[in-house]
């Protein structure tokens, strides 16, 4: 029996040994979709050539296959396929977004005034802000924009931050921690009013909810493989034809992508990665609706039964399947620990191992207590509702057990 | 099934026949079963849960038996997305302002630091030692110097050890491409005495998309990718599981079937006698210097390189132009030119590299395409001269 039509979520028990914990932290990583895997199969075995070879059969296959993927990717976010440049993952697109564009601005310093400055949120993803900490470093400057207690940006306070310098504007398109949805389109419009060039991490929004870079006047887009239920190690940056946007190669060599990206290209990783994406396309208004009501079940269900139970971000304007509570006076780790039938973080998986409260949660005004407390959940694609509810039995008793604990060793609201 | 059926080029049917390995290797068995194992797990190895701890645990693994292809320790291993990247984390992570690199680097070298001198390379294609320490002894800065164990194209192998004495007299740390050498013919880490060593995964039965580099001492290397701090901070982004696990899988795999490579060299010394018996004009690049046991750089003279390569192709063989990245680019190659090789040769020469998996009939088959053209091109001058 192949395990790629095993039943999800318990595929990998045999590797594994055992029983493994319900898994709700689709943030930080999602299940590779069986039909992704099918997909991408042929392309690890015979069909092994290398894409760049186009002097044989085996070479030109490859490439026909990446120019498919790149096609698929590129209908999800209503661009040309040739505005897409495979990169290892999100995080190197991001990389290659913000300090590409900074570098190419510097070594081609159009006439007048320099373009140097660029604005992001405190709350970015961090390989958007050690980009931007680098770039600092090499004499950029750099505005962290706070956002509101909701974690939505103040378009108000955006359009302050931006002087004739602004060269990049950095914002993403759905929070990894809280799950909010920015006014991209807004941002969109302001960025181009002003000339100013504007990235979105779309890692966490691509596939769970419409994103059009022309509508959206998005100049580059970052997105990862394994966030869509596609591969690990691959992830596409859009970059806008028209008006072209220019950028300097972070990794050069072979010439490929354009100029871009050097390196073999990863045949069966890009095929997953737009298998991944046609699949999205095709299915994510009936699954966002789907996770939209497991979402709300969950939040009713942890409401009813955790008292003050609070949400994190905006109520409205999120992901459908992202969820972010504070558990008053608990500390997460300690929730965490106490339900190890499930998989949930504290935060992103990148900091999630730090002792460090997210910096998410006390850019949204929350106390270092109330941070402490923060547990991020994430539904996907293969998340049931007995799992659902299976979590709610769980993350409420263990709250239960841990207030009451907290009461009698007399800690009153401090988080135990 | 679902399962990842190992590919055996070239076994089957006879109909094709893959010689061009340099540019890419068929996955070996043992890759395709880690990679099978790991893409069903959707941990992420920076998640504390049970998923994210499982994964963790493979890469840990995955260090270490990518460590024994070099004997290299498990914490020397940092893993990147391939070669390339590892070329450019290596010269740009470094921090030193002055750079050095072979003439016959790959591009993913010689374009990561444009402005870097060249060192010489004699007719066989090996560094000039005498330059380098001319080279190093003229410039007080602090330097790094950049060569290949083997290259790409001709297969020719660097004095990698001596390379390395030269730079440590004069302060400056060595970087060394292992990306052709390694699972070809036994490394040692040691031995070659690198600061930093570049691998691939694809060249040696792993899979595309990852690769390392092995950075042998405590070394500040200022990461290319910023982020959360995978790697030590050497290399953010979430790990490459399946292609780590694939990896290590072939790793371990092509450093224990290393003898395998003692059949592939007789094969290749079998394909340049052959060759040199049927045409006398035909010319090995590279043949006087010790190579790694696969590669043979053959110019047919007259013919241009593109046309060989779309006969045999056309024949069911198929080899190169040269590197592959720039194997749809026209222009010479410049690793012939740095050795001195005249333009007739330079635009006449292909690359045929072979494989653990690469056949007496496969031999036989190249054998039988190449005479074919050459017959053919030699009895008409139009033919010739056209090239």
């Amino acid at each position: 029996m192949s395990w790629v039509a095993a039943a999800p979520g318990r595929r990998s028990e045999a590797y594994l040994g055992n029983t493994m914990p319900v898994y709700l932290d689709n943030q930080s990583s999602t299940r590779l979709d069986p039909r992704v895997l099918e997909a991408m199969l042929p392309y690890f075995t015979e069909q092994f050539g290398n894409p760049h070879s186009t002097s044989h059969a085996y070479g030109r296959m490859a490439a026909e296959a990446i120019e498919q993927a790149r096609s698929e990717v590129a209908a999800l976010i209503h661009a040309d396929p040739r505005e897409l440049v495979f990169t290892s993952g999100a995080t190197e697109a991001n990389n290659l977004a913000i300090k590409g564009a900074a570098h190419f601005a510097r070594l081609y310093l159009q006439s007048g005034q320099p373009r140097d400055h660029i604005v992001t949120l405190t709350t970015e993803h961090k390989c958007v802000l050690e980009s931007c900490v680098q770039l600092e470093r090499e004499g950029f400057r750099v505005t962290y924009l706070p956002v509101e207690p909701n974690g939505l940006v103040s378009l108000d306070r955006l359009s302050e931050a931006l002087t004739e310098r602004t060269l990049l504007v950095s914002v993403m398109a759905a929070h990894n921690e809280i799950g909010v949805i920015e006014p991209i389109t807004e941002i969109g419009a302001l960025c181009r009013s002003k000339g100013v060039l504007f990235h979105s991490d779309a890692a966490q929004a691509v596939g769970k909810m419409a994103l059009d870079v022309q509508g959206m006047q998005i100049d580059l887009l970052s997105i990862s493989g394994h966030k869509v239920y596609g591969p690990k190690g691959v992830g596409v940056l859009y970059v806008r034809r028209r008006p072209r946007v220019r950028l300097l190669p972070l990794i050069d060599g072979g010439g490929q992508e354009r100029g871009l990206r050097s390196g073999t290209l990863p045949t069966p990783l890009c095929v997953g990665i737009g298998r991944a994406a046609a699949i999205a396309a095709a299915e994510m208004t009936d699954e966002a609706a789907r996770l939209r009501r497991l979402r709300d079940r969950l939040q009713t269900g942890l409401t009813r039964r955790v008292p003050g139970l609070r949400l994190n971000g905006d109520a409205e304007r999120r992901l459908p399947g992202s969820l972010n509570f504070c558990f008053p006076g608990i500390a997460a780790i300690k929730l965490i620990e106490a339900c190890p039938a499930i998989a949930i973080s504290t935060g992103s998986a990148c900091t999630s191992a730090s002792v460090e409260p997210s910096y998410v949660l006390r850019a949204l005004g929350l106390s270092e207590a109330d941070a402490n407390s923060g547990i991020r959940i994430g539904l996907g694609r293969f998340t049931t509702s007995e799992e659902v509810d299976f979590a709610i039995d769980a993350l409420a008793a263990a709250a239960g057990r841990l207030a009451a604990d907290a009461a009698v060793a007399g800690q009153g609201g401090a988080p135990i | 099934m679902g399962e990842i059926a190992p590919a055996r080029p070239g076994a089957s049917a006879r109909t094709e026949t893959y010689l061009d390995w340099n540019a890419t290797t068929p996955l070996r068995p043992e890759a395709a079963a880690a990679i099978s194992a790991m893409l069903a797990h959707c941990g992420n190895p920076s998640s504390v849960h049970r998923w994210g701890r499982a994964a963790r645990r493979t890469v840990e693994q995955a260090r270490a038996a990518v460590g024994v292809l070099l004997n290299a320790p498990p914490e020397t291993v940092v893993f990147v997305s391939g070669g390339t990247e590892a070329n450019h984390l290596a010269l740009l992570g470094a921090g030193r302002d002055h750079v050095l690199v072979s003439a016959v680097e790959h591009d993913s070298v010689l374009r990561a630091v444009p402005s870097a001198e060249r060192i010489p390379v004699d007719q066989d294609g090996v560094v000039v030692l005498d330059m380098l320490d001319r080279l190093l002894a003229a410039d007080p800065r602090p330097a790094l110097v950049s060569v290949m164990l083997a290259n790409n194209e001709t297969g020719v192998l660097q004095p990698a050890a001596a390379i390395g004495a030269i730079a440590r007299t004069h302060g400056a740390l060595f970087h060394c491409d292992a990306v052709q050498a390694a699972g070809k013919i036994a490394l040692d880490a040691d031995t070659i005495a690198a600061d930093f060593l570049t691998l691939s995964a694809h060249k040696l039965g792993g899979p595309p998309g990852i690769g390392a580099l092995v950075v042998t001492g405590e070394l500040e290397l200022t990461p290319l990718l910023h982020g959360g701090g995978q790697e030590r901070g050497r290399r953010a982004g979430t790990e490459n599981l399946a292609g780590i696990a694939g990896f290590a899988a072939a790793a371990v795999a092509a450093t224990e079937e290393i003898a395998v490579y003692d059949r592939v060299r007789a094969l290749r010394d079998a394909l340049e006698a052959e060759l040199a018996a049927i045409a006398p004009d035909a010319v090995v690049l590279g043949a006087a210097a010790p190579r790694v046991p696969n590669t043979a750089a053959i110019a047919m003279p007259g013919v241009a390189a593109e046309t060989q390569v779309i006969a045999l192709d056309l024949d069911g063989v198929m080899v190169s132009a040269g590197a592959a990245c720039s194997s749809g680019k026209v222009g010479p190659s410049h690793v012939l030119e740095a050795m001195g090789v005249g333009p007739d040769l330079v635009g006449s020469t292909i690359r045929v590299s072979l494989g653990w998996d690469s056949s007496e009939a496969d031999v036989a088959h190249f054998l039988r395409a190449w005479t074919k053209l050459y017959r053919r091109c030699r009895g008409s001058s139009i033919g010739a001269r056209a090239a």
